[in-house]
């Protein structure tokens, strides 16, 4: 936190020091090796190397942008400086690996590993790589910054967009496969994993050049189809968009359609929570409460293993709604006077109470126990059943189509003005005569619902419930999601759900340390940027004040 | 008077009211029919209180944490249970290293101590790199921020003992000193939940003499009134939030190795339940009060494990025991309703300064 006082130099080597334990950080948890065996350019580079080396690069310039002006070449030495020390840091993990045997206690510190972080050259050889291509993102940090504004515009992004684009690989040849001509052109691009060399150049000059034409038409304020805000242009752009979001499983195919069911999933249940935290500021850790509530009435309602009611899913749709509604009210009453902390945990006991009712052997007559519930009814229109992945990928939209008009909606109505009110300061909004009591039950109940919808669902596309889908680790996926895109912000939803639940099912290895990223990313989020990544306005202003409080400023 | 009082009630309350005299009346209703069946021995109940003392004792000290750090930052530290899982989950390596020398067994009261050692250091320096990294750059930000890390920082450190020591179920060894039982008269004592109970008395003696007595708990305590006034008296308030969390790191680690003793084995998920139902009973007693973290914690241990066979047994309800985790979030969620202010009632600073 002390910030002048240091030299420059001190400054440079601690973050590089820093920079070098997160590497050797990502290699001990195992997501180097996990991700070396995915190219993103073939047979050069790897994104295990990617994350390894990122660091040292991130640091590196992370260091120069905040240290003071100074001459280019110090800046090149400072920033060598910084991205040695990392280099060394890894360096000396190798070092030590090679004579202990670290394996005893850290699982992932494999041979495997070291020949990973030395690239295959040995322990002396790969030190000397190390600490060569610590030197190397170090001067090219320093080479980023001194760059001219539009040429280093154009080169991260043209890099960017040629990472992007070698690891979304499988996702891109998969679609194009039916493109005839071009999908032969595309498939040039691509080896086995990752793009092949030849490919990631071509992009990069093509990227790179039309990014350099468009930076130097330097106009930010044109107006082009996507920011017009004319009334009849906006609308074509939603319609666009509808049809592309109409058209998308039978282009995407079967395999990666479930991804996108999954994300609609949690955009769904995104949506309800974001009204609960982001518009109303009530911090619910048991969200997964009602997304349960939703999926077990429907199992019961119409499975005829249990036999009870033997409904059909659109007779039992109603049942199911109304009791998430009607639970969102029960979780809201007691908990009406709390706040902050403790409704969080308050909330999280009741998710947990939730699950641990549905696993016992108490309530297994009527609920499954661990069993779960078999033989759910698929919803049905006509004839049309809804069963394969794609059919049902429509149902989600339609659900999420009536879910995110009403949140539009309800954002700038009475209602959700009092939400926001409450949220800024409950004691003010009381005095203003807002009452608190049905605003907050409707918060809480509208979530419930939205949550109930998605559980109705998902019990309709797996035609089965089990009470271990329904783990606080769902709600920590749509807490993490709502608040990455930004908390009160329905595109930052959307946003939130691509990046957190799309991301780890396009690349497998990610699944395993997806809570690791999840968290960090909370964290790096809220030092960074609280307001998310597509921030809704008003809360962006608000967070932005706070940064001028000496309390909030880094070092 | 009467008058004014009924009108005062509203609808939240008959309802919120209503709830709690229905479940008191099914515990009073549930003992009495268990006690009249007469189901289970005085042996029987003498076990589970037992069981439930050793239990109190590892969330007493749990809950020491959560109790110190709220005292003075007024905040709850989510990611505690992380904080107390990664002493023990670590000092199972050196456990497993004391074994390899052959100390395990032949100096069991140094190997203990050592255990003990690693676990509270490693608890220690976790809660203090979470405390610099994660919480200091925050404070003054709205209430949600600062809450919202602790959640990530949370499942950071969680998966991150998993992909550094692997998600398996790691044994604790068991000590020759520590396998039978003691009998005191006819009382049945396991060793283990002997050594749980003395061990947690023993340390929060030590953490309540440290916080009442030296200088760092004087300046813990003057920060906890008012973090300016401290300052203006010369108390380096960075440094002292650094020893509180420290602290609590360290009372957490010690716990751990009582848990193990108690659970022998360890992994990377074993810090959630007990982490909540120690924030359970720092609420219950009374949170920000450390003779309140210790009897919260003892109340809830007791609850929890006398719980389902006094009660659940005579409901009918089968395997009561699955629902023993329930028990203790109902108590929770009904504490924070009806006496967030706990059974103490009163912070640190209040009643001792």
């Amino acid at each position: 936190m002390r910030t002048t006082s240091i030299s420059p130099w001190k400054q440079a080597f601690q973050s590089g020091l820093l920079g070098g334990a997160i590497a050797v950080l990502l290699a001990l948890v195992g997501m180097v090796a996990a991700f070396s065996g995915r190219y993103i350019v073939s047979g050069v580079f790897t994104m295990g190397q990617f994350l390894f080396l990122a660091p040292i690069l991130f640091l590196a310039y992370m260091t120069l942008r905040r240290a003071p002006q100074m001459p280019p070449f110090r800046l090149l030495q400072t920033g060598m400086v910084s991205g040695a020390a990392s280099g060394a840091v890894i360096a000396v993990f190798v070092l030590i690996g090679s004579v202990v045997n670290l394996r005893v206690m850290f699982i992932n510190a494999s041979p495997q590993l070291y020949g990973i972080l030395t690239f295959n050259q040995g322990v002396g050889i790969g030190a000397l790589i190390l600490l060569v291509a610590g030197l190397l993102l170090g001067a090219l940090a320093a080479g980023i910054i001194l760059l001219p504004e539009r040429t280093r515009k154009t080169i991260v992004q043209a890099a960017l967009w040629v990472f992007t684009i070698g690891l979304l690989r499988d996702l891109i040849v998969t679609v194009s496969f039916r493109w005839g001509p071009l999908a032969a052109i595309i498939k040039q691009f691509f080896a086995v994993s990752g793009l092949t060399p030849v490919g990631a150049a071509i992009l990069i000059a093509l990227i790179g050049g039309i990014r350099y034409w468009q930076l130097g038409k330097n106009d930010p304020h044109a107006v082009t189809f996507f920011n017009n805000t004319k009334p009849t242009v906006r609308w074509l752009r939603l319609g666009l968009a509808g049809v592309i979001l109409l058209l998308l499983p039978p282009i995407l195919g079967i395999f990666f359609s479930e991804i996108l069911d999954n994300v609609a999933m949690y955009i769904l249940m995104g949506l309800g929570l974001n009204i609960v935290v982001g518009f109303a500021g009530l911090l619910d850790l048991g969200y997964v409460a009602f997304f349960a509530i939703g999926a077990y009435v429907m199992g019961v309602m119409t499975s005829p293993e249990l036999g009870f009611f033997n409904m059909t899913w659109w007779e039992a749709l109603p049942f199911a709604l109304v009791t998430s509604f009607i639970a969102g009210v029960i979780l809201g009453l007691p908990v009406l006077r709390l706040r902050g902390d403790y409704l969080a945990i308050v909330t999280l006991g009741f998710g947990e109470i939730v699950r641990l009712l549905v696993l016992s052997d108490w309530l297994r007559p009527w609920l499954g126990g661990t069993q779960g519930i078999q033989r759910i009814a698929q919803p049905q229109i006509g004839n049309f059943v809804f069963n394969t992945q794609q059919e049902l990928y429509y149902l989600f939209l339609a659900g999420l189509g009536i879910v995110a008009f009403i949140a539009w909606r309800l954002k700038d109505s009475r209602l959700g003005r009092s939400w926001m009110a409450l949220r800024e300061d409950e004691d003010v909004a009381k005095a203003m005569g807002i009452n608190h009591v049905t605003t907050k039950l409707l918060a809480f109940a509208t979530g419930a619902l939205f949550s109930g919808l998605a559980g109705t669902i998902f019990a309709a596309k797996l035609t089965s419930v089990y009470p271990h889908s329904m783990n606080f680790l769902v709600s920590i996926n749509v807490l993490s999601l709502i608040i990455i895109g930004g908390m009160g912000s329905i595109p930052g939803v959307f946003v939130g759900a691509l990046v957190l639940i799309a991301a780890p099912e396009l690349l497998r290895e990610f699944a395993e340390f997806r809570y690791l990223v999840y968290g960090a990313l909370l964290v790096t989020m809220m030092l960074t940027k609280p307001e998310g990544l597509w921030p809704e306005e008003r809360r962006r202003l608000e967070l932005h004040e706070e940064e001028h409080s000496p309390a909030v400023s880094a070092d | 008077m009467i008058r004014n009082w009924i009108q005062r009630i509203t609808l939240t309350d008959v309802i919120v009211w209503g709830v709690g005299i229905l479940i008191l009346t099914g515990v009073v209703w549930g003992s009495i029919v268990t006690l009249g069946i007469g189901k289970y021995s005085t042996a029987t109940w003498i076990d589970l209180t037992i069981s439930g003392l050793a239990l109190g004792g590892v969330y007493a000290l749990i809950a020491l944490g959560y109790t110190l750090v709220y005292g003075i930052l007024r905040m709850i530290n989510f990611a505690h249970s992380e904080v107390f899982m990664s002493g023990p989950f670590t000092a199972t390596f050196a456990a497993q290293a004391l074994i390899a020398i052959g100390w395990w067994n032949r100096y069991p009261w140094l190997s203990l101590l050592i255990v003990m050692a690693v676990a509270a250091a490693v608890s220690s320096s976790i809660a203090i790199l979470l405390e610099r990294v994660a919480y200091r750059p925050l404070r003054g930000a709205p209430r949600l921020v600062p809450l919202i890390t602790a959640i990530g920082a949370s499942f950071f450190l969680q998966y991150t003992f998993r992909g550094l020591y692997g998600s398996g179920l790691k044994a604790y060894p068991e000590m020759e000193i520590f396998k039978g039982v003691w009998m005191l008269g006819s009382v049945r004592i396991f060793k283990t939940q002997a050594a749980a109970i003395v061990g947690a008395i023993v340390m929060m003696l030590i953490l309540y003499g440290i916080v009442q007595y030296t200088k760092l708990g004087k300046a813990m305590r003057s920060v906890s009134e008012d973090k300016e006034v401290a300052a203006l008296m010369g108390i380096n308030v960075d440094r002292v939030i650094t020893s509180t969390f420290a602290l609590g790191g360290a009372s957490a680690g010690v716990a751990g190795i009582l848990y193990l003793l108690l659970f022998p084995v360890a992994n990377f998920f074993m810090g959630f339940f007990p982490g909540l139902k120690a924030f359970t009973a720092a609420v219950l007693g009374g949170i920000g009060n450390v003779p309140g973290a210790f009897l919260g914690a003892m109340v809830l241990g007791l609850l929890e494990s006398i719980g389902p066979n006094l009660f659940l047994d005579g409901l009918g309800v089968p395997a009561a025991g699955q629902l023993k985790d329930a028990i203790a979030f109902t108590i929770l969620v009904f504490i924070l309703i009806f006496r967030p202010s706990g059974i103490l009632g009163e912070r640190l600073t209040q009643t001792k300064a």
